[in-house]
């Protein structure tokens, strides 16, 4: 086991592909001499040069279109938009292009890409820089999307990701690039559509992903005090998206608390709740409740943004209701 | 530059070709054989013939919503193209795509798109894989006057020039937006202008006149085969039909249809031919006897293919996720 920085995982998947596979290349908004704006492609421009570290222009439209063309041709493209709310400025290239093409086209074509975007709020970056959208991506059919919590996650989902033939959207948060965890000395590729239990427990079932995986581990550690056991399930991939561990952890517990920083409304959280409503309503014996953040933009103050998303507390209030 | 005689018969072909299918499909469609957005290349059928005959096989090209005459005279197969316009399970996208999305990547047809203006990003892209890979190949890019005023005009063509890709930038002007003319839509009246701003070549040429699209095109090929980046066409033209069929084309003034019908690029190889004395008049109608019969082929083809199983519509989503059919 080693130690590692969930930007340093990032970066350690990409590498190990790059040096298997020299179809595997980069580019985006300052990731090559510049490092990233987040420093997660840094040393890469040094070790892989120009040809396969590429700095774009600040043109999003071109960096997601020009991965879209690049794939078509057979390469493995890994565009970097620098924060998920600049995908907007892409979207057309992702939704109406990566996504559909081999639909549309009748299967005759393979899009391999995996698109990172940088997602979440707790930095100050104020409304523009700090979204979560994730509901915009799983909604679409035609683009996987996965979400790593870890330095370990974000090695196997990348391998996966890189290795997989259709376009495959890599959200990181962005609080997470410099906490450290233990990893092992090689990791392996994880299969996207395999959640992670990381806590097990009887009494209710946290569902959740990226940041709030902690916030949900420090809530399962204060309910404890009161008698209250919990399981937290990390989804790691939202689409495809586990669905067994999820009916069964259901069917242990009974209860669900599904967790995520988006703004509620229209929240991937509440496609969760119908699903599992769906398929488990009579292994219920609560409502399903969803911690999200509030429907209002990101606010800059640190109060204000505190007072906006989701942490533990809410968590922990959520479970108790239940109860 | 000497075109030679063979050169000038493919063309020739293509172009009837692509008039011969798109009038047979103009009247099914009328006659309600298929539905849909169908968008006809009547008018402008030099533009991608002469575009296509500068290129090699293992070129490519992206198309648009009027996509029928770049995927004709890219070497689309007749047969798989009706069958889609049909909806059929023969056709190129097994009926998933209809008029507005066909592709052939064994051509390097990347497809036609029903976004005004994504192909320029896209075309960039393939530009970007072919640098990559490091070969000689190019990529034509088709796109109307319209699609200049989008974002991803200047997106791509910013991006192209920068890395000096390999792609040609070919703007089909026939003068209208969908209802709106190019003087409604842009302060401009030669798009070429645009490629100053990127430092690129950009010339206009008569889109009506084969000889003179296949010229520009070459030479903006074997400039981009060289590496030395793209170069942007402005080939002008005019569609016959409206915007889609079934468009009532109000916003003509009255007189400019017929004033562009005497500028039909067909005639004018016709006329071209027979005065080089590159095909005889019987020749020609040999010719064309050839094509009507692979229009009817077509058209045959599409009329006796079966429509796909419905259990398909769940596939090819992704390549290795079969989506939850229907239940009930």
């Amino acid at each position: 086991m080693r130690e590692l920085t969930y930007g340093q995982g990032i970066k350690e998947g990409m590498r190990i592909k790059m040096l298997e596979n020299p179809d595997v290349f980069i580019f985006g908004e300052d990731v090559g001499l510049f490092g990233g704006c987040f420093g997660v492609t840094a040393g890469l421009f040094e070790e892989f040069g120009e040809k396969r570290v590429r700095d774009t222009p600040i043109s999003e439209g071109a960096i997601i279109g020009a991965a879209v063309g690049a794939a078509a041709l057979g390469l493995r493209p890994i565009p970097e938009l620098m924060f998920v709310d600049f995908a907007t400025v892409g979207m057309d290239q992702l939704v109406n292009q990566a996504a559909k093409m081999r639909y549309m086209f009748g299967g005759k074509l393979k899009l391999p890409m995996v698109v990172r975007l940088p997602s979440g709020g707790g930095v100050a970056a104020a409304a523009q820089h700090s979204q979560s959208l994730e509901a915009w991506f799983t909604h679409v059919p035609g683009l996987k999307v996965v979400y790593p919590s870890n330095a370990q996650d974000a090695i196997g989902l990348m391998l996966t990701a890189i290795d997989d033939d259709n376009p495959v959207i890599y959200l990181e948060n962005k609080t997470l690039y410099a906490v450290a965890s233990q990893v092992e000395d090689e990791v392996k590729p994880i299969p996207l559509g395999k959640a992670n239990i990381k806590r097990e427990g009887n009494d209710v079932t946290i569902i959740t992903y990226g940041k709030q995986v902690y916030d949900s581990l420090k809530a399962a550690e204060m309910l404890e005090k009161d008698g209250i056991d919990v399981e937290v399930i990390d989804l790691r991939s939202l689409y495809p998206l586990d669905t067994e561990a999820i009916f069964e952890s259901v069917k242990k517990t009974h209860k669900v608390v599904i967790v995520s920083e988006e703004a509620k409304r229209g929240s991937y959280a509440g496609e969760l709740a119908a699903i599992i409503a769906d398929e488990c309503f009579y292994e219920c014996d609560a409502p399903i409740k969803r911690v999200c953040a509030l429907n209002t933009p990101i606010p800059f103050s640190g109060v204000l943004e505190s007072y906006v998303l989701p942490n533990a507390d809410d968590v922990v209030q959520a479970v108790k209701s239940l109860f | 530059m000497k075109i030679s005689n063979d050169t000038i018969i493919e063309m020739y072909e293509k172009m009837v070709k692509i008039r011969k299918f798109e009038n047979r499909a103009m009247n099914l469609f009328a006659e309600g054989q298929f539905g849909g957005f169908v968008h006809l290349y009547i008018g402008e059928e030099a533009v991608a013939t002469g575009v296509c005959e500068s290129l090699r096989d293992d070129d490519y090209i992206t198309s648009t919503h009027r996509g029928h005459g770049h995927i004709i005279a890219k070497g689309g197969d007749l047969k798989y193209m009706m069958a889609e316009l049909y909806g059929k399970e023969t056709g190129y996208c097994k009926g998933k795509g209809g008029s507005m999305h066909i592709a052939d990547a064994t051509k390097g047809i990347l497809g036609a798109n029903g976004i005004v203006g994504a192909g320029h990003n896209i075309a960039t892209g393939a530009g970007l894989g072919i640098q990559y890979k490091g070969t000689d190949q190019v990529c034509a890019c088709f796109f109307g006057d319209a699609s200049t005023n989008q974002s991803t005009f200047h997106e791509g063509l910013n991006l192209a020039s920068t890395w000096k890709l390999p792609v040609i930038f070919i703007c089909e002007n026939n003068g209208y937006g969908i209802s709106v003319s190019q003087a409604r839509h842009q302060n401009i009246t030669d798009i070429s202008q645009r490629a100053v701003s990127y430092n690129i070549p950009g010339i206009t040429v008569d889109g009506n006149d084969v000889f003179a699209v296949f010229e520009a095109v070459s030479e903006a090929v074997a400039r981009a085969r060289k590496g030395q980046g793209p170069t942007l066409i402005e080939c002008k033209t005019y569609r016959w039909r409206g915007h889609f069929e079934g468009d009532p084309t109000v916003y003509r003034p009255e007189g400019e249809l017929e004033q562009w019908k005497k500028k039909d690029p067909i005639p004018r190889v016709e006329k071209y031919i027979l005065e080089n004395k590159v095909m005889t008049q019987a020749e020609m109608d040999k010719l064309n006897e050839k094509i009507d019969a692979l229009v009817e082929e077509a058209v045959d083809f599409a009329q006796a293919s079966k429509f796909p199983d419905v259990s398909s519509a769940v596939e090819d989503v992704y390549t290795d996720i079969v989506e939850e059919g229907r239940s009930r």
